[in-house]
């Protein structure tokens, strides 16, 4: 799996953070995500997707290998 | 769509109250609303027509698409789009102008931050409920608990003096019942304007460690932001951080001792995991934001096969949304076990509510400390004399009087 955070379109909701927290963060000076890790393990997906899934802002994207 | 007496077309009001027998329960209408394709033509309690999105689907399509606007400054939004000099606040704006703003109050948001706040606010409640039992029952559990805890929170979180408090809770409740005169609720709404402009001036010149002083000296101070775009925004965390948790604790509260069974499976478990999606069904099965996303057509377009003009005006039904049967199954059953990912209590798309994780940290400690600390609560009127808040933005009970 590999993760593309979109960030202009990020709104600083925090669900991703909430859904795969060894995946994505928040930067400290506004609260956009950082994404941590581009190919996370398959122990991560299922939190990964469930993030792109409820993003608000649908700023993240997923191309599964 | 009803016919009068007389003859004459009478569109469906918006919201359509709750039904008095079941309170908690979504109006039959909307129902029938998410039963069929289209938007339904509706009415505001001010007489200005709208188009009620009711489809899970098609309101997040409808919050996703730029063609609807969310800028208080046009003429045809409904109620007061701005600020009482004209500016709106940063989620009455479109991207990029709304995005550069928001920006600039996330960061008092983010998770982490939210993260920390949780033992102020664990011992904010503890502190409360200290108050409340040392006398006798019953008590009002709104004045008491639901509506002291956010505004403890939210004053504390801008830098606001807990000491006004009640100066904005006067106002907060006038800015955001419906059906209130327009010069009452721009009176109320420069009052708190007039306040808040003195208040950033200060942090201006003393900032504290605050919401309010960072603005000031990291945007007004620099040119970023003007001193009204700020006042006018921190206006509407502090409504939003007032009202919305306040009713979402009384109202949970009532639903729990609705359903003792879950009350206890909420009282009992040492699990986080249980409780945070305990809140988040809450959220979803109550919805009580009921009104006032509202979006303007900037051009003509389609949605869920409804044509909307440029310029009219579409408001979306985030509970008829939220009980859709396309997006959960037997959507009316309170169920702490549903999978409530992606509900849309806290609405969706580029606005979605900038102080949800506040929320969410808000209900998981409010609720279990209740709990456990009154294992007797009960309601100490019978439930059919409780008054909900049918006539507000945002739905709720006006008082809950509870003994232990």
């Amino acid at each position: 799996m590999h993760v593309v955070l979109d960030e202009p379109k990020c709104v600083a909701s925090g669900q991703c953070v909430m859904a795969a927290p060894d995946v994505f963060d928040q930067r400290d000076e506004d609260g956009i995500a950082i994404l941590l890790n581009e190919n996370p393990g398959d122990e991560l997906h299922a939190g990964v997707r469930e993030a792109a899934a409820i993003c608000p802002a649908a700023a993240i994207l997923l191309a599964e290998k | 769509m009803t016919v009068s007496a007389t003859g004459e077309t009478v569109l469906p009001p918006f919201p359509v109250p709750r039904p008095a027998s079941c309170p908690l329960q979504m109006a039959p209408e909307y129902g029938e609303w998410v039963a069929q394709e289209g938007l339904e033509r509706t009415v505001l309690a001010d007489g200005t027509p709208v188009w009620a999105v009711n489809r899970y689907a098609d309101i997040k399509e409808a919050l996703a698409d730029e063609r609807l606007s969310a800028d208080g400054r046009n003429p045809n939004m409904p109620g007061p789009g701005t600020g009482p000099d004209g500016t709106p606040s940063f989620p009455r704006m479109d991207d990029p102008e709304h995005n550069r703003i928001r920006r600039m109050f996330t960061k008092d948001f983010t998770v982490k931050r939210i993260e920390a706040m949780r033992p102020g606010i664990q011992k904010m409640a503890d502190d409360l409920l200290d108050t409340m039992t040392a006398k006798e029952g019953p008590a009002d559990l709104v004045q008491e608990y639901a509506l002291p805890l956010p505004s403890l929170v939210i004053s504390l979180l801008l830098g606001v003096p807990y000491d006004d408090h009640e100066f904005f809770q006067n106002h907060t409740m006038l800015v955001l019942r419906s059906g209130v005169s327009k010069e009452e609720m721009m009176g109320s709404r420069r009052a708190m304007f007039s306040y808040l402009l003195d208040l950033v001036e200060r942090k201006e010149r003393e900032p504290a460690d605050d919401l309010l002083s960072r603005l000031a000296q990291e945007q007004i101070l620099t040119g970023q932001l003007r001193r009204e775009e700020a006042v006018v925004s921190a206006s509407a965390l502090l409504v939003a951080g007032h009202e919305t948790t306040a009713n979402m604790i009384a109202l949970s509260t009532l639903a729990l001792l609705q359903h003792p069974d879950l009350l206890a499976r909420i009282r009992d478990t040492d699990d986080p995991k249980v409780v945070a999606n305990a809140v988040e069904e809450l959220l979803r099965y109550l919805t009580i934001v009921h009104s006032n996303v509202f979006r303007v057509a900037t051009e003509d377009l389609t949605l869920s096969g409804t044509r909307i003009k440029a310029g009219e005006a579409v408001s979306m039904n985030l509970p008829a949304g939220n009980w859709d049967p396309a997006y959960t199954t037997d959507p009316g059953t309170f169920d702490l076990d549903r999978d409530t990912r992606g509900h849309l209590a806290f609405g969706y798309g580029t606005h979605q509510c900038v102080g949800q994780q506040l929320a969410r940290a808000e209900l998981q400690i409010a609720l279990p400390t209740l709990l456990r600390r009154l294992p007797e609560l009960s309601l100490a009127v019978p439930a059919e004399e409780l008054t909900f808040r049918n006539d507000m933005i945002v739905y709720g009970l006006y008082s809950l009087p509870v003994t232990w």
